[in-house]
């Protein structure tokens, strides 16, 4: 077997590692190349050092996008989590138990299909159809209801302290379906018997959730804390087409792909906007590296 | 190695791949190549020749007669049809062995910013829509062909006059750049507030000609239950800065528009600046619906027409733009900006006009003269003419819409100019910085919608202008 190993070995990575660098690795090498240029996509670029990065540190915009990011990530996956793990809970174990099974409350099934309906849209409807429920007049789905009742409408992307989350309602009803899914895999793998033995020393359906469900649920959690903390630092295309004056207003609602995309597409200044992405990229990585840490303590805990 | 004299490249891609090395940012020279891909294609693509033709009477500016020709059309508000049905016909029929490539798009940027990278861009482009490469860096970068030699040809229709003799003044100044001219602006514009003739008849409205009137014509529309004034703040907050900047240059003078194109210091702060500011910020608060921040233009424009919106600021694209959604009957018309009190230093007949809708040759493209006779061609009378008829709107060519019979809302706006006299100014800072603009709309929304006051929104774009000039990264322009 030794024989011919590596020829083997080689011939089989030749394709899918040259896939990876020219379109992974390289762009990524690029970024940082250009990052250190005031490119402006024309022609050739010139070099100017770490200038793009003394200006990110004085550039207003960048720090309320990374803040944005911040409230992004402790949100997002919490909210999503919470709403998706009661939602899966009840679709699995809510309801009564047929000969000693915990079953799901009456038409689970269905539930499960409709919970995975926005996954299945693309982003971009996604953020037009919220542009319709939001819209500020008496043409929109939540105002036009408010006003016919004589009420004020409310300016949800309008109001600067609700902009924002206004796009994490988006964000997380988007999400919600995929980790309902995901939950409910992973409560199936729990064995019945123990929710049996629980129920029959009394605990209620509460307890059976805090006690039973989610210890046993805790690595399928944890992926899905990452998963979402991934999106939170995304989180473009919701906000590019639903948000009033991208990002606005003022930059009430703005992340830094729409402050690349800015930069970059607007401005012309892919040099300054590579920095963002640079920037971003160490965000994300540090982001990861925490995650993974963190995991694996919980799991030597185990 | 280049061709073209103008290409401010002291960098080459040798040199700055060999810096790149030293700084020992890249790990390996294999990563350092292929990161240099997207970035290096001006220096090598630009190694073509340039076609070329001999010059004669009917070919004043050498384009080579077989040479093909590939035309970009931004598709938006004046479609396409006017360059497939008249202009590319006319170049067809000067050139008859010249093949046009003819494409058009709704996202220049998207489809083009890569052919310029790679260094084999299309010879005629029309650069505009929300999408549009930024004209300052294309300038910046060497790209855009000088069109003195067009100005200066002669015309198709009389061999006697020179071309920029046949266009309305300030055309070229439109489209030059420290005084050069790089970009021809086609459409004439003129940019003022809207309201519908019908609306104000019925009502015994008339426009409002200086601050008093207008404030009272307002309050009598609101008692009315129509919504007086707006614009759209999700994505059109600069038709409002324009209302702002208009107004400035009333009161102040068309100085103070020239001190902000030129970032001088403390130019947002002039005085007329802030009266203006302090004045449309009034009209924000009392009389534009809290509703419109979150709206697009053509929800805020569609309000107008169907008689929810009294007036709306914009340039006289709208009418040809609302078309479709317009009311028989509606009958739009232009009122110039009302003027702020008797001390202004314009009257209140002035306006803001300008050439609208950029069209530019490619410098480093493979036929860059044909390029410059498509626009010959389209500066004819022939051309101007069937555009007009195509488009209803007039262009810069003074003959093309003579015995034209205007829509009536174009009619009320060369109304307009005509009654403006010489008191006719236009602003360039927003297609010369791009981030200036940005924080313009914005700060613009902030004032309208009562955020912020006129004191701290001069103040904020100043502050942006300041960075703007220390930026060493943007080119500067100045007129």
């Amino acid at each position: 077997m030794r024989h011919g190993k590596y020829p083997f070995v080689i011939g089989f990575l030749f394709a899918p590692v040259t896939l990876y660098v020219v379109f992974v690795i390289a762009p990524y090498a690029q970024a940082f190349q250009i990052s250190m240029t005031n490119w402006r996509g024309l022609s050739a670029p010139q070099w100017v050092g770490f200038d793009n990065y003394r200006r990110l540190l004085d550039d207003g915009r960048f720090w309320q996008a990374v803040q944005h990011h911040g409230v992004l990530l402790l949100a997002l996956p919490l909210i999503t989590i919470a709403i998706a793990l009661f939602f899966a809970f009840l679709l699995n174990v809510g309801g009564r138990s047929v000969g000693g099974q915990r079953q799901g409350v009456r038409g689970a099934k269905f539930y499960r299909v409709v919970f995975f309906f926005p996954q299945v849209l693309a982003v971009a409807i996604i953020a037009v159809l919220f542009q319709m429920v939001y819209r500020p007049n008496e043409s929109g789905l939540i105002n036009g209801v408010l006003m016919k009742i004589g009420l004020d409408p409310v300016l949800f992307l309008i109001r600067p302290n609700l902009a924002l989350w206004s796009i994490i309602a988006v964000l997380v009803w988007q999400a919600v379906g995929f980790y309902v899914v995901l939950f409910s895999a992973g409560m199936a793998s729990i064995p019945g018997e123990i929710y049996e033995a629980a129920e029959m020393d009394g605990a209620s359906k509460v307890m059976l959730f805090f006690r039973v469900t989610l210890p046993l649920l805790w690595d399928t959690l944890q992926v899905a804390w990452v998963y979402l903390g991934i999106a939170a630092f995304d989180a473009f295309a919701i906000v590019a087409v639903l948000s009033v004056d991208s990002g606005g207003p003022d930059g009430a609602t703005t992340v830094l792909a729409v402050e690349i995309y800015r930069n970059a597409f607007v401005y012309s200044k892919y040099g300054y906007a590579s920095a963002m992405g640079v920037a971003l990229f160490f965000l994300t990585l540090t982001f990861a590296a925490l995650t993974l840490r963190l995991t694996k303590r919980e799991s030597v805990e185990y | 190695m280049s061709n073209t004299p103008e290409t401010p490249t002291p960098l080459s891609r040798r040199t700055l791949l060999g810096r790149t090395a030293a700084a020992g940012l890249l790990a390996t020279p294999v990563v350092g190549l292929l990161g240099a891909c997207a970035t290096s294609g001006s220096d090598e693509g630009s190694n073509t020749k340039a076609e070329e033709g001999t010059k004669s009477a009917t070919n004043p500016l050498g384009a080579a007669e077989d040479a093909p020709l590939e035309v970009v059309i931004f598709n938006g508000g004046y479609g396409e049809k006017y360059a497939t049905d008249v202009h590319e016909p006319l170049y067809k029929k000067a050139f008859p062995k010249a093949e046009i490539k003819h494409q058009s798009t709704q996202a220049v940027s998207t489809v083009l910013q890569p052919r310029f990278a790679s260094g084999n861009p299309p010879e005629f482009v029309n650069n505009s829509g929300e999408k549009l490469i930024d004209f300052g860096s294309l300038v910046a970068d060497g790209q855009l062909m000088d069109l003195t030699e067009l100005w200066d040809a002669p015309s198709v229709d009389d061999p006697g006059k020179k071309v920029r003799d046949t266009v309305v003044p300030g055309t070229v100044e439109a489209g030059s750049f420290n005084g050069k001219p790089y970009v021809l602006y086609y459409v004439s514009t003129v940019f003022g507030v809207w309201y519908s003739g019908k609306l104000f008849k019925e009502n015994g409205w008339a426009p409002a000609k200086d601050w008093s009137e207008f404030t009272a014509l307002l309050d009598k529309i609101k008692a009315k239950g129509i919504t007086p004034y707006g614009y759209a703040g999700a994505n059109a907050a600069y038709y409002q800065w324009n209302v702002i900047l208009t107004h400035a240059a009333k009161i102040g003078g068309t100085d103070v528009l020239k001190n902000i194109d030129n970032l001088e210091d403390g130019a947002w702060q002039q005085d007329a600046v802030k009266q203006a500011a302090q004045a449309w910020a009034e009209i924000g608060a009392k009389y534009v619906d809290k509703s419109f921040e979150g709206l697009k233009h053509t929800d805020v424009q569609l309000r107008q027409n169907q008689y929810k919106l009294a007036f709306y600021p914009s340039g006289d694209w709208l009418e040809g733009e609302q078309k479709k959604d317009t009311p028989a009957g509606f009958d739009y018309q232009l009122m110039p900006v009302p003027s702020l009190s008797g001390s202004d230093k314009l009257p209140g007949t002035a306006v803001r006009a300008t050439a609208g809708e950029g069209y530019f040759v490619s410098a480093k493209s493979k036929n860059p003269r044909g390029g410059l006779e498509y626009m010959r061609q389209m500066l004819s009378v022939a051309g101007a003419k069937g555009f007009t008829e195509v488009v209803k709107a007039p262009t810069v060519v003074t003959a093309g819409s003579q015995g034209f019979a205007f829509p009536p809302g174009v009619a009320s706006s060369q109304a307009a100019l005509a009654a403006a006299g010489k008191d006719v100014f236009n602003l360039y800072f927003d297609g010369w910085y791009k981030e200036l603009d940005t924080e313009a709309r914005t700060a613009t929304n902030e004032l309208m919608f009562g955020r912020i006051k006129a004191d701290a929104f001069v103040e904020r774009i100043q502050k942006r202008a300041d960075a703007i000039k220390k930026d060493s990264s943007v080119a500067k322009f100045t007129r």
